[in-house]
């Protein structure tokens, strides 16, 4: 196959690309779109084996290996739950950023394959390349396997911090940079090696101080970064899909950032440099005496609702931790046998990722069209009879509109305490990952209701 | 004067950053995760680079140190390929309209 006509393919897989994204804009299209981005994928796999038009053992091998890895993919896609989707995607990443950096090393290894050069002779602009590109994908790997096992909790979801991290980071950052610059100059591997090593250490002290709620933004930013990986990899190869692809997923990323960042109202440095969240906030110390709250029980729960003519439902983490979903939609169901309006309101950074709460209403078989952002719905909350907060809580709390002093002041959140009433379910007064305190459990039309959001979700439907 | 094929890729690259920024901001919200999980989809187009390098110049010794970063990189993309198209493909089902009757 001819270098052009290859090129017009990987083109067209491209364009598929960009439609595979373009049919998420509504879920009637997005169907058809995760097709295009498959035909877009087998396209580009296809004609590269007929470029490489070497059928020999080496070639079972590859399709043996891709076999491996794509048994392996299709039954954790198939075995994973919908509530452990944050560390998923964070796995997937770290995989992506890894398998630019081992691209990276083979075209090192043997750049007369990519007509690069040849070992100790590499033209500067393809060790650039590749050096960027194997350097940002390390950053990737290891970022993403923390960002996992602090997602899967097997490390603390608070953050790690010492004195004088951030000039640590900055003087790698700097050396990995006066590395690459050595390794055009003088074509000797130990600095490419170096560059390597060092970038694994970077994407670790990356992660590693940022808290836990404010994993949506780490895992939007490593998206972002598995993208500009997989783009300076496709710089080196003078692969246009890749190239293509690398710039998609790099701003869908970055956009992604944006939006997290935005509906915490914290800026995107802010939250890199970390350390927020899983402290004591010397602002929550003052009001620590015990305020008197309303605790109410299921049954009290199902009457109010059961009375109301209207119902916001407010999903947060605490729902996927309960895996509580189910039982909702089962009260939800039961709730308009009575006849009660039920909408579900959603901010942007509820859970561990951007979108996880719709995923997880959308798995228990809630219509999508019930579904609510933040700006569509927050007016709704004054007219609403009762609001339903379960497994939330920075996302609602007041102190972002009235207190300057909170650290969260600023943040957009959900009206909730606009409503008649608010049935809290939570699991005691602690504070949620902001470490402030909450004034909605204290105000006087708020009834806490003290459990296990899928347990208490489930007595109330026994009272409906 | 030449142009520099560098500079045809940059372009790409510069324009693609550009129609990836419209088409994303025009995904709904209720979508991110799925966002998430097909672009780590596609990114793993990576897996072409992989590809050749594994089969580069095997006349003798398939595995070569090259060759074998090579297959590594093929089966680490291969397993996103897989499980990102496919666990998307399971989420995007999942998204339902409300029932017209009742």
């Amino acid at each position: 196959m001819s270098a052009n006509l290859l090129a017009i393919f990987y083109l067209i897989s491209g364009i598929l690309f960009i439609l595979a994204l373009r049919g998420l804009s509504s879920p009637e299209t997005s169907r058809k779109g995760n097709l295009f981005g498959i035909i877009g994928m087998a396209i580009a796999i296809g004609v590269t084996f007929l470029s490489v038009g070497n059928f020999s053992t080496g070639f079972l091998y590859v399709l043996g290996f891709l076999l491996i890895g794509g048994t392996t993919g299709a039954f954790i896609a198939y075995k994973i739950p919908m509530t452990a989707m944050p560390e998923l995607v964070a796995g997937f990443h770290s995989l992506v950023g890894l398998a630019a950096v081992f691209v990276a090393i083979s075209a090192f290894l043997n750049p007369e394959v990519f007509n690069l050069g040849s070992l100790g002779n590499i033209k500067i602009a393809s060790l650039i390349e590749m050096s960027l590109g194997a350097s940002i994908g390390a950053i990737t790997f290891t970022g993403s396997i923390i960002a996992f096992l602090k997602l899967k909790g097997i490390m603390s979801g608070s953050p790690i911090t010492f004195g004088g991290q951030h000039y640590l980071n900055l003087a790698l950052g700097l050396i990995l940079l006066g590395l690459i610059f050595y390794l055009c100059k003088t074509q000797v591997d130990t600095w490419f090696w170096t560059i390597i090593l060092i970038s694994f250490l970077v994407g670790v002290l990356l992660i590693i101080p940022i808290g836990g709620a404010d994993m949506p933004v780490v895992i939007s930013m490593l998206n972002s970064y598995s993208g500009w990986a997989a783009a300076g990899i496709g710089f080196t190869l003078e692969n246009s899909a890749l190239i293509i692809t690398g710039a998609l997923v790099g701003s869908s990323g970055a956009i992604l950032s944006y939006i997290m960042c935005k509906g915490m109202n914290r800026s995107f440095f802010n939250v890199i440099l970390g350390g927020f969240g899983g402290t004591d906030q010397s602002s929550s110390e003052k009001g620590k005496e015990q305020k008197p709250v309303k605790n109410g029980n299921a049954d009290d729960a199902a009457f109010l609702m059961k009375n109301a003519s209207s119902v916001i439902i407010v999903p947060g983490y605490g729902m996927a931790v309960a895996q509580a979903q189910h039982a909702l939609r089962e009260m939800v169901d039961a709730l308009k046998k009575n006849g009660v309006k039920v909408t579900y309101a959603i901010h942007p950074v509820a859970g561990r990722m951007p979108g996880h709460m719709n995923v997880l209403l959308a798995e228990a078989n809630v219509p999508y069209d019930e579904v609510f952002e933040l700006e569509e719905i927050n007016n709704d909350f004054a007219t609403c009879d009762v609001a339903y907060v379960i497994g939330a809580n920075d996302v609602t709390n007041p102190a972002a509109k009235s207190d300057p002093q909170s650290p969260i002041y600023g943040m957009p959140i959900l009206d909730v305490e606009k409503s008649k009433s608010v049935l809290f379910v939570k699991r005691s007064l602690s504070p949620g990952y902001a470490g402030i305190d909450n004034d909605l459990f204290y105000k006087d039309n708020t009834l806490m209701l003290f459990a296990d959001a899928k347990k208490m979700t489930e007595d109330i439907i026994k009272g409906l | 004067m030449e142009i520099d094929p560098f500079i045809f890729r940059l372009s790409i690259f510069i324009l693609s950053i550009f129609i990836g920024y419209y088409v994303v901001w025009s995904v709904t919200p209720s979508l991110h995760t799925p966002l998430m999980s097909v672009t780590n989809a596609i990114s793993s187009v990576i897996i072409v680079g992989a590809i050749i390098a594994a089969l580069a110049g095997n006349s003798g010794n398939i595995f070569d140190t090259a060759n074998i970063f090579g297959f590594l990189a093929i089966i680490l993309a291969a397993v996103n390929i897989f499980g990102g198209f496919l666990v998307t493909q399971r989420m995007l089902a999942m998204y339902k309209k409300k029932k017209k009757d009742k």
